[in-house]
């Protein structure tokens, strides 16, 4: 799996607005705790929605 | 647990909890399961509501009810106020709710119409056979297990995972998610008859930031923002903590929360072979309010009503679950969306300058009307000159 999406957990908010907008449904909210379940792409759309700014992608175009 | 029911939904908010009571009411075996260990918390909502609407499925209840509204106020860049007053338009404004309690007591109703409700049980995968849904793969506080159903109702909200494993396309475009930020304050000066909404590039763009009284000197205050206009440095909250702090420097957080509001178009399709979808994970917010209790709570009913229907004639297939799909896209709710997806397309193209002229041609205005569609008749007679730019209105209207 890749590890190119990084998750602040302590900024996180646990909303799913990232969830929702992730083309490769790779992001999975259990409860409190935001996880990357699937392959992911690095096009960067979650870190971008995030009203938080909790998400990293390293490679974004 | 039971592992097979006549229907299973997915998801305890309004949208759920409706559609669960409607079909248990129908005689129906059902099962409702939600993946947060409590129903109704943390809050993802600023909690507004029109009356009227909350009327046609609930009778109001002071506990669940924050503050009565009798104004709203549409505030331009350049400060002009659009105010609509009770008294002056023909119908109710509305209430700001306690969804902390409101969503508990409408699973506590589905409770008591029969449904089985499951806390900290979260569906991960649809169980399919012949490319119909006849289930859902849970885990139940840390155990997996299966719970077979004629029929699943996803009313899983924004993240919307379910149905989009079940092969339906539920992803939500950048340009079409409000990102949000809202904190409930405390001790600040507000006025408390009235939701107040801040419109403006600089304020939040292409969404506006709100006010929305829960009691005297308590609001939630919050704000959306297109996800494409969101980036380090100009994020929901970002937006948020300026306008907080220069208005109410001494305000208390009670709370903080964030969250997103899909204004998309709906699905293409909102049912399946044995699946129906209801609520946010069908995309049926108001693209222009943002408000999306009324249409969950609507959705998630006349699910519950055809899914019953569909069970007693033996027959859950996505033709006959077809009839809550047209149902809804038929309802005024459905035209109200296509409408102000429209409407919505044409404000997000607005830059301040043309913001304040329109707030300033209808700010005197009397509205005789409290709704989207009142505002936009008055723009256009009283912008004769901008007829070919709001022309995307007219067409929105008719
Ligand atoms: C900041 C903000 C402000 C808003 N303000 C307003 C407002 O003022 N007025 C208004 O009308 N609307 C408002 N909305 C929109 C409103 O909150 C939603 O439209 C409404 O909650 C939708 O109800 P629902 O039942 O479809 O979904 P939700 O209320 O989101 O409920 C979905 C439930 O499903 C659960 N779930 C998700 N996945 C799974 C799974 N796999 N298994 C089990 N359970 C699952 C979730 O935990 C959640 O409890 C706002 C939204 C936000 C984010
Ligand atoms: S959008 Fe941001 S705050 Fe919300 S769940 Fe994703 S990472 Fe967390
Ligand atoms: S970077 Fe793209 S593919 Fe990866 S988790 Fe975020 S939205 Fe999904």
């Amino acid at each position: 799996m890749s590890t190119m999406l990084r998750i602040n957990r302590d900024k996180c908010g646990y909303c799913g607005t990232c969830v929702a907008v992730c083309p490769e449904d790779a992001l999975e909210l259990i409860d409190a705790y935001l996880s990357l379940e699937g392959e992911c792409i690095a096009c960067g759309i979650c870190a971008r929605v995030c009203p938080l700014g909790a998400l990293e992608v390293s490679n974004e175009e | 647990m039971k592992s097979k029911y006549d229907i299973l939904v997915i998801g305890g908010g309004p949208a759920g909890a409706l559609a669960a009571k409607t079909a248990a009411e129908a005689g129906n075996t059902v099962c409702l399961i939600e993946k947060r260990p409590a129903i109704g918390a943390p809050v993802r909502c600023a909690e507004g509501i029109g009356k009227d609407l909350l009327k046609e499925y609930v009778k109001p209840d002071p506990r669940w009810i924050s503050a009565d509204i009798e104004r709203a106020r549409i505030i331009a860049p350049n400060g002009t106020t659009i105010s609509l007053e009770q008294d002056k338009a023909g119908n109710e404004v509305g209430y700001v709710l306690d969804r902390k309690i409101f969503d508990r007591e409408l699973v506590w109703q589905a409770a008591e119409a029969g449904a089985d409700v499951i806390v900290k049980t979260r569906a991960t995968t649809p169980i399919m056979e012949n490319g119909a849904v006849r289930g859902a793969n849970i885990i139940s506080i840390g155990t997996p297990g299966e719970i077979l159903a004629d029929v699943v109702i996803a009313a899983d909200g924004v993240e919307a995972q379910f149905a989009r494993r079940a092969g339906l396309d539920t992803t939500v475009p950048l340009r079409d998610m409000m990102s949000c930020a809202q904190y409930l304050m405390t001790d600040i000066d507000i006025d408390a008859g009235s939701t107040d909404f801040y419109l403006g590039n600089t304020i939040a763009p292409e969404g506006y930031l709100w006010i929305f009284p829960k009691g005297d000197r308590t609001a939630n205050v919050g704000i959306g923002i297109s996800g494409r206009r969101s980036r380090d440095g100009s994020r929901a909250k970002d937006y948020l903590d300026r306008f907080v702090a220069k208005n109410f420097p001494n305000g208390k957080m009670i709370e903080a929360i964030v969250g997103g509001v899909p204004v998309c178009r709906p699905l293409e399709c909102t049912v399946a072979d044995g699946l129906m979808v209801v609520g946010d994970a069908a995309r049926v917010v108001d693209p222009i309010t943002g408000g999306g209790i009324g249409n969950a709570l609507f959705t998630g009913r006349l699910a519950g009503q055809v899914a019953s229907d569909c069970i007693a004639a033996g027959d859950c297939s996505k033709g006959a679950l077809m009839a809550y799909d047209t149902g809804w896209r038929n309802s005024k709710m459905g035209a109200a969306i296509e409408r102000n997806y429209k409407v919505k397309e044409y404000f997000v193209t607005l830059d301040d300058a043309k913001l304040n002229t329109l707030a300033d041609s209808i700010a005197s205005a009397s509205l005789k009307e409290f709704s989207v569609r009142a505002i936009i008749k008055e723009l256009i007679k009283r912008n004769p000159k901008m007829i070919l730019e709001l022309k995307a209105l007219r067409d929105a209207l008719s």
